[in-house]
């Protein structure tokens, strides 16, 4: 019974797998209805099925798999041709084989379902095509025995007659009419029976043409059959000739070379990989510490073994991304059939491979994009003649691998999403404030279809636009730690650009040291090492009323101390050097200082117990080389402790995207200046790129402004004070000058003297409809305008947003 | 009731108690512990058990006892929870005693509520008592320091 049931598992996983790639083959036939070798292919699959679930016993299925196989020997025949209702009635005997499958698996029968309707329907389809009655049976090719000569013994027919069918469907049980239909599959291959010959020295080249051309002048028999006539060959020699061809055909395929292996046994290598790996670090630390040169060699030795290893076992979990992307043909011909569009699908990259557990993760993310972009992105194909472009949409789907990280992207060439409607949206579900809306770029706006509750499907489908949306796709593609990022040009279409690690077991991290111990932080959030040495350290570091800042070429960059962040309260002494450890988090980059920076290591990511799962400083642990156990840092999550970036996601998301744009009662780190005699006024210091001095003799004047050199550029100056329209002070020189920039493009705003630097509870006490400001609060006892930068620059350099965005394009 | 089973058992303070040997992988001498900043107060550290990195609880912190001094080390009884095992740190181990379900009686009401919510029961052992410990309360945090 047991051996029962391991034969029907197999038969589910090998029909399974054979079924995702059915659904593929099935699309591009219908593109190219000629192409032999797909027809053969999906005939041979549902062929298999048929053939083993015969013989396990599944009427039910074998019944619906063999109305599919018999239309499909008719297309193969080319006595049909292929159509739009024969695709879908294939299709759907697809979707019923899978249906029985799947009931297969969960109750052993191949249940309840009725398939009278789709039999019959598969039935009269193949009999409409050219008028001729019945399934074949009695055409002339039916022979018993297939390849070899009449003459063989009755052993070597015997071999001969398996060994054909299962060299052209891989299966053993052919049953009564399918034999023909075996050989029919066999056929396609035959021809290269010939090379197999000559390979062997059993025939010349000529005897071979002379077979072909014997075939081409209408001779009815297979070419092994003329070959054994012709050369004088033997049938043995033909059946040797049909296993040795099986056997190439393994080779080039599946069969042979490849064995099917429990993901769980991967698992369990790949930890044990994992526990290797920290023994070699440890070993690698004795050997270091005793100097012993055999010891030292034997090391080395382990050392590259390990590492080969690991890569090797890390590759067993590969698969290519192709995988998931192979169901993706249908899924859109599904959905575009289903919504009245006509769609093609064009892939790059397939063979990018990823790790299985982060396939897995991605393939659910992934088909609601391609639905989406389906359903939402491309038009009619009325609507596309008319914007004048081709009625066949394109959906674009690339991979590859770049740093260390598999990018993909998922393009549409349809409306582009409608900013207008996204704001619109955004603002009727509450997800941001009519003055948030009001700052964002159209960027910026396009990404709001990642907040939760978010969907911009005007009319609800069943295929997509159930409120379930884009933001699950962000949050399950950020689990795995990734990035998703969309853009989208009006009429051109929408781009949705993934990046995710290639594997998530064993990373590369920076081994740090603070107040005595050690923590990893992944090299994926790592930008660089800064080292400040004795009298740099105060100069360098400023520190803004508490909240230290260094000038990282010319920006600032917020600076949090790890054991502050972490609550550690060993005062380590502060030697006379001070590490900062740059890191980005979010879109925002902060610099973490810590008392020691040892080295970068392979790390074997270790889940953390479930009563520490809710720290959201660590992100695991790893075992380090002297056996130790080391934490692990989730930068995100440190970069929300000490609110370098807000501490919910989404919020902190608008936040850093909209720039200017400050919710009530969000701390915030502020610079205050001066504006005009007396105004006091305030910008958020991510705002601020650098602060400068210019001397009213270095302004020159380039058309109606005054711009200064700076940098090798020119930087284009504001002065603020007149821009807003209050009374101009006494003239200052030199000029204190805020500088902000947005995408490589910078512009100066001339204020009267710079304050201070503030984190506060801001809390906006006057929403304001001037221009300029988003309205006021009291800070430092003051009262305060909040200044909105972008509101500023689109009235008085309305310019730079768009030089800004080609820079940035260009860049 | 009148089962008899067997209890890995180890000192506290004053306290003898016991787990049942079923829900102990492990007993092992003191291992380096790493600390978990932000972590409950009870959580001790992580330790290295065969490349497994197993969470300690100091059960001295869950039973609101005093910190045992500096010298001493404690001893981590591993036990098997569905998360995985998790050790619990306890001050010196004893034997594996086989006791009787007919000695078990319930907490008495005067033990004090942070005993009471971890003791399963009381086993009255001639000579001295052993408190069966409630293996999963025992590893619930308590809140951060």
């Amino acid at each position: 019974m047991s051996e029962m049931d391991e034969a029907i598992r197999e038969f589910l996983v090998e029909s399974y797998e054979n079924l995702d790639r059915l659904d593929t083959e099935m699309v591009v036939l219908e593109e190219k209805p000629e192409d032999k070798e797909t027809l053969a292919s999906i005939f041979r699959t549902i062929h298999t099925i048929k053939g083993t679930c015969g013989f396990l016993g599944y009427s039910k299925l074998e019944s619906v798999a063999h109305v599919g196989e018999s239309l499909l020997s008719r297309l193969r025949d080319g006595k049909l041709r292929i159509n739009d209702p024969i695709t879908s009635a294939l299709l759907a005997m697809v979707d019923a084989v899978r249906r029985m499958l799947s009931e297969i698996e969960a109750s052993g029968s191949d249940g309840a379902g009725d398939y009278t309707e789709l039999v019959q329907k598969l039935t009269a389809l193949q009999e409409g095509g050219d008028g001729v009655a019945k399934v074949p049976s009695g055409l002339p090719k039916i022979t018993p025995a297939p390849t070899p000569a009449p003459a063989t013994k009755p052993d070597a027919a015997a071999t001969a007659s398996s060994a054909a069918p299962a060299a052209a469907a891989g299966t053993s049980q052919p049953t009564g009419p399918v034999e023909e239909a075996d050989l029919e599959a066999a056929d396609g291959e035959s021809e290269r029976i010939g090379q197999v010959l000559l390979a062997q020295g059993k025939i010349t080249q000529a005897d071979i043409d002379a077979a072909l051309v014997a075939q081409g002048s209408g001779d009815p028999r297979r070419l092994g059959e003329i070959l054994v006539e012709r050369a004088a060959l033997h049938s043995r020699e033909v059946v040797e000739a049909l296993h040795a061809q099986n056997e190439t055909r393994g080779t080039a395929g599946v069969a042979d070379t490849n064995i099917r292996v429990d993901v769980g046994l991967l698992d369990r290598l790949m930890n044990l990989v994992g526990e290797l790996v920290l023994a070699r670090n440890q070993v690698l630390q004795f050997s270091n510490a005793l100097d012993d040169s055999a010891l030292a060699a034997t090391t080395q030795r382990l050392n590259l073994v390990t590492t080969e290893l690991q890569e090797h076992v890390m590759k067993t979990r590969m698969q290519p991304i192709g995988n998931v992307w192979s169901k993706f043909p249908r899924v859109v011909r599904d959905v575009s059939k289903s919504c009245g569009k006509d769609v093609r699908v064009e892939m790059e990259g397939k063979d990018t491979e990823l790790d299985k557990t982060i396939i897995e993760a991605i393939k659910d993310p992934l088909t609601h994009i391609v639905r989406n972009s389906v359903d939402h992105g491309i038009e009619t194909p009325e609507l596309r003649r008319a914007a004048g472009k081709s009625a066949q949409g394109v959906l674009r789907m690339r991979a590859y691998h770049e740093g260390g990280q598999v990018n993909i992207e998922i393009a549409d060439d349809g409306a582009g999403i409608h900013t207008d409607r996204v704001k619109a949206k955004a603002l009727e579900r509450n997800l941001i404030t009519p003055e948030q809306a009001a700052r964002l770029s159209e960027r910026e706006l396009v990404n709001l279809i990642f907040l939760p509750g978010f969907s911009t499907a005007a009319k609800v489908t069943n295929v997509s636009g159930r409120g379930v949306g884009m933001d699950v796709v962000k949050t399950n593609i950020e689990k795995i730690g990734g990035t998703v990022d969309v853009s989208s040009e009006r009429g051109k279409g929408t781009t949705l650009k993934i990046k995710i690690p290639l594997t998530l077991a064993i990373i590369p991290a920076l081994v740090v040291s603070c107040a005595k111990d050690r923590y990893a932080i992944p090299q994926v959030n790592l930008l660089e090492l800064v080292r400040l040495e004795g009298d740099e350290i105060q100069r360098e570091i400023e520190d803004l009323h508490g909240a230290p800042v260094y000038r990282l070429r010319g920006r600032l960059l917020p600076l949090v101390h790890l054991d502050r962040a972490l609550r550690l309260s060993d005062a380590s002494d502060r030697t006379q050097v001070v590490n900062i450890v740059v890191l980005q988090a979010d879109e925002r980059q902060f610099g973490l200082i810590v008392d020691e920076i040892n080295d970068t290591e392979e790390i074997v990511v270790k889940p953390l117990g479930k009563q520490l799962k809710s720290i959201e400083a660590f992100a695991g642990a790893t075992i380090m080389g002297d056996g130790r156990v080391a934490l692990i840092l989730d930068v995100l999550g440190i970069a929300q402790r000490a609110h370098v970036i807000s501490s919910t996601r989404e919020t902190g998301k608008i936040e850093a995207e909209s720039k200017g744009t400050h919710q009530a009662n969000e701390r915030s780190t502020l610079l205050l200046f001066r504006s005009g005699a007396d105004r006091r006024m305030a910008i958020p210091l991510s705002d601020v790129a650098r602060l400068e001095e210019f001397q009213r003799s270095q302004l020159e004047f380039a058309g109606d402004g005054q711009v200064v050199q700076y940098r090798g550029e020119i930087l284009p100056l504001l002065e603020l004070a007149r821009l807003l329209g209050w009374p101009p002070s006494e003239e200052r020189d030199p000029l204190q000058v805020v500088v902000y920039s947005r995408q490589g493009r910078s512009i100066g705003l001339v204020v009267e003297q710079i304050l201070d630097i503030v984190e506060e509870d801001v809390v906006l006490q006057k929403r304001s409809r001037r221009e300029g400001t988003l309205g006021s609060a009291v800070i430092q006892e003051r009262v305060t305008d909040l200044l909105d930068v972008e509101g500023v620059l689109r009235m008085h350099a309305p310019g730079f947003f768009e030089e800004a965005a080609l820079e940035g394009a260009r860049s | 009731m009148s089962d008899r089973e067997q209890f890995c058992t180890f000192h506290l303070g004053q306290l003898f108690l016991g787990v049942r040997v079923q829900d102990v992988q492990e007993v092992i001498r003191y291992q380096d512990l790493t600390r978990v900043p932000l972590a409950p107060a009870t959580v001790r550290g992580l330790i290295n058990l065969r490349g497994q990195i197993v969470t300690a609880i100091d059960l001295r912190k869950r039973f609101g006892l005093p910190d045992r001094s500096a010298e001493s080390l404690p001893m981590n009884v591993v036990v098997r929870t569905d998360d995985g095992p998790v050790s619990l740190l306890v001050d010196e181990i004893g034997d594996v005693l086989e006791v009787s379900g007919d000695l078990w009686e319930a907490p008495p009401e005067t033990l004090s509520d942070d005993a009471r919510a971890l003791v399963r029961g009381v086993y009255k052992l001639e000579g001295r008592l052993l408190l069966e410990l409630d293996g999963v309360r025992a590893l619930e945090p308590v809140a951060a320091s």
